[in-house]
């Protein structure tokens, strides 16, 4: 293993040098940019080859407005709400869940967890904080398919289950951006496939390399970047082995496909994008709290002042944000950089840079 | 304080009073509001239930305060509640958590731990059996680590005012001649020690609440440390900086403490740290980092680089520190103390006081 590490480093070098300029890479998935941070990988990384931490996480990019929605449900008696860990601290315009401290939110470890509550408790409503991308969105189709044929009716989810691909798409659009290659997610890729990121590596011509979350494997991930960058290519790889094929999981995609289909929807501190977000279909909108409460809008709440949008693209650092350090702290975060524990800017806050 | 209600006791067998038993106390199964309320019921749980189970389980005379002949005119003195769910746990429960924690925390400063006060708060409708239970664990422990129970409290709240039962614990030791432990002393140089592997008792209590299941089932380390800190102090003396038990926040937090405190960085060496395949696969489902996560069996020790290999032997031959293991260095610090740990694949980061409350990361 050594010797990989030591073989990833030295590439990443040769091929920075060789490169010269400035090199931002963006890992889009949060599970990677918790990874970076745990095995201290910036610290091995050349001065010109910057990581940038993407919109791939679920906290990070839920909008205030779903927040605000939750905790009103959850100021309901009659509600129960199940929710992720993650979600817990991510604020909204009135605070967050943990600040509710309300006995009515239940942290879960699974839609099973959530469906199990709901049997548990047939007087009250369980609303299922359903977030996530393409690894979490099936477990949320398979519990409302379940609900749905085990005539659970007291079990509803609402919705903000995003799409990894037209988030980096919708990036990349944005004329300024300064993302140079995509470190794409192992157990996201696996589901998605590799064909997934076509569009990207055809129409930016960005290199997309899918990386498990070993120390290791994400070294090796940024020295096949680097080397596509210093060779001019941009290519779909993956240094994770036979686990990502071209087409995905097809059983996975079928499942999230048979349940939910996309719209427009908000991402916190990147505004809608186009198709990125995931709601119920028709034939399961009673499963929907939307529809069951009759709520006809989940309102999109920016955080004013919040610069996100540009610190995700590599566009300012997070001292350049007006909100930084003294409104906006992990302690009272404002912005989805600073509300995960390893975004962007609460990493710099924490740690200087 | 209700005179009636603070029971005392102290540990003279010859002014034992004859406990007389109730005969309707059998048909009792949960505590009730009335065994906390100064009547007959609450005599009958402490005579009965709680007092035969301290000192020797023999005679005790329950006075408002306990008398404690004092060998020394350096006493420690230390507090500390405990709540927990679920209240038993692979390796331990409440009652053994709530003497080895204050025996520990006696420990670390370099005391003898002598004597302890037992402090209950009952929720009303709790399962006599439980109680039986938590006592005699409570006693075992004591024994085991030959601390006294020395004096004590009951009270009762009603049904949704506590989660079962809670414990308080407070307790007097005596401060050894070579113990001289303080931040101030911690230095440049210095080795970082600890006597087993991190993270077991967080990890064991969020499983067993996750439900989650593991082919070797987790198990606290929940233990009383006081003959690990004597053997470092009696066979080191000054050698030994500093000793913590990283409780909750686990190693993290404590770090941390010593770096601010004694305003200089702390080096971790993640090959070095001892961790349980088991538990390490835990903390990844759960997606916590073992640093932050609380120990009830380990103690951490700064001492003299000289010394830390005769340590590191002194441990390996107490059961409680086979894994025993040099972690990390303490550092000169620019101008903000640090901790930093240098990763297994070479890399460096900070390890920060964690925020308080692990919470599991699915997405």
């Amino acid at each position: 293993m050594l010797e990989r590490i030591e073989q990833a480093k030295k590439t990443i070098h040769a091929a920075c040098e060789k490169v010269g300029r400035q090199i931002q890479v963006m890992e889009v998935c949060g599970t990677h940019t918790v990874s970076i941070f745990r095995h201290g990988i910036r610290s091995l990384l050349p001065e010109n080859l910057k990581l940038l931490s993407g919109p791939g996480c679920p906290v990070c990019v839920t909008d205030q407005g779903y927040i605000d929605v939750v905790m009103d449900l959850a100021r309901r008696d009659d509600c129960i709400i199940a929710t992720y860990g993650d979600m817990i601290r991510v604020p909204g315009k009135g605070g967050s869940l943990e600040s509710l401290h309300r006995d009515n939110i239940k942290v879960v470890l699974s839609t099973d967890d959530g469906l199990a509550l709901a049997k548990k408790h047939p007087d009250k409503l369980v609303v299922f904080v359903a977030v996530g991308f393409e690894t979490t969105t099936p477990a949320s189709a398979v519990a409302v398919a379940d609900a749905a044929s085990e005539g659970v009716d007291n079990f509803c989810i609402l919705s903000g289950h995003k799409l990894v691909v037209p988030a980096m798409q919708a990036l990349l659009g944005s004329k300024n951006d300064k993302i140079d290659a995509f470190l794409c997610p192992g157990h996201v890729s696996v589901i998605l496939g590799s064909d997934a990121y076509k569009p990207v590596v055809e129409e930016f011509k960005r290199p997309c390399v899918v990386a498990g979350f070993e120390g290791v494997q994400i070294l090796e991930g940024l020295a096949n970047i680097c080397e596509q960058i210093a060779d001019g290519r941009a290519d779909i790889d993956s240094v994770y082995g036979a686990a990502v094929t071209p087409q995905g999981n097809k059983v996975a995609w079928k499942i999230i496909t048979d349940t939910f289909e996309p719209c427009d929807g908000p991402w916190r501190g990147l505004g809608v994008i186009p198709g990125a977000t995931l709601k119920l279909k028709n034939e399961y909108k009673q499963f929907d709290v939307l529809h069951r409460f009759g709520i006809k809008e989940v309102p999109t709440e920016e955080p004013a002042g919040c610069q996100c949008g540009q610190i995700l693209c590599g566009l300012l650092d997070p001292p350049q944000c007006g909100l930084f350090g003294n409104k906006c702290t992990p302690d009272t975060p404002v912005g989805p950089c600073m509300v995960s524990t390893e975004g962007a800017c609460s990493a710099w806050y924490k740690y200087g840079k | 304080m209700d005179e009636v209600q603070n029971h005392a006791f102290r540990l003279r067998r010859e002014d034992m009073p004859p406990v007389k038993k109730r005969e309707n106390m059998e048909e009792i199964k949960k505590i009730m509001l009335a065994h906390g309320g100064g009547g007959r019921l609450m005599g009958d749980l402490i005579a009965r239930m709680i007092v035969p189970k301290f000192g020797d389980g023999q005679s005790v005379q329950l006075t408002d305060s306990a008398v404690i002949d004092v060998p020394s005119d350096k006493i420690c003195f230390t507090t500390d509640s405990f709540v927990v769910q679920p209240l038993f746990f692979n390796g331990g429960d409440i009652g053994k958590l709530s003497v080895c924690g204050t025996v520990n925390d006696l420990a670390v400063a370099g005391a003898k731990p002598m004597a302890l006060s037992l402090s209950l708060i009952l929720e009303e409708g709790l399962d006599m059996d439980i109680l039986e239970k938590i006592l005699q664990s409570i006693a075992d422990t004591a024994k085991a680590a030959n601390v006294n129970i020395v004096t004590g409290d009951t009270k009762v709240v009603e049904t949704g005012s506590a989660d079962g039962i809670f414990i308080n614990t407070s307790g007097v030791g005596v401060l050894m001649d070579n113990a001289d432990l303080s931040f101030a002393r911690i230095k440049p140089g210095d080795a970082i020690l600890i006597n087993g592997t991190l993270g077991d008792h967080g990890m064991t209590i969020m499983s067993q609440r996750e439900g989650l299941k593991f082919d070797t089932p987790l198990s606290s380390d929940c233990a009383c440390l006081h003959e690990l800190t004597q053997m470092l102090c009696e066979n080191c003396g000054e050698a030994v900086k500093f000793m913590r038990d990283p409780t909750r926040g686990g190693l993290a937090a404590t770090l941390n403490e010593v770096a601010k405190s004694s305003g200089v960085n702390v080096e971790l060496t993640e090959t070095a740290l001892p961790i349980d395949k088991t538990v390490q696969t835990a903390a990844d489902m759960l997606g916590f980092d073992l640093l932050n996560i609380a120990n009830e069996g380990k103690v951490l020790a700064v001492v003299d680089a000289a010394v830390a290999d005769k340590a590191i032997d002194l441990w390996k031959s107490h059961p409680l520190g086979k894994k025993a293991a040099v972690i990390g260095t303490i550092a000169e610090t620019d101008d903000s103390p640090l901790v930093e740990l240098v990763t297994k694949i070479g890399g460096r980061r900070i390890v920060q006081t964690p925020y308080g409350r692990e919470l599991p990361r699915i997405c």
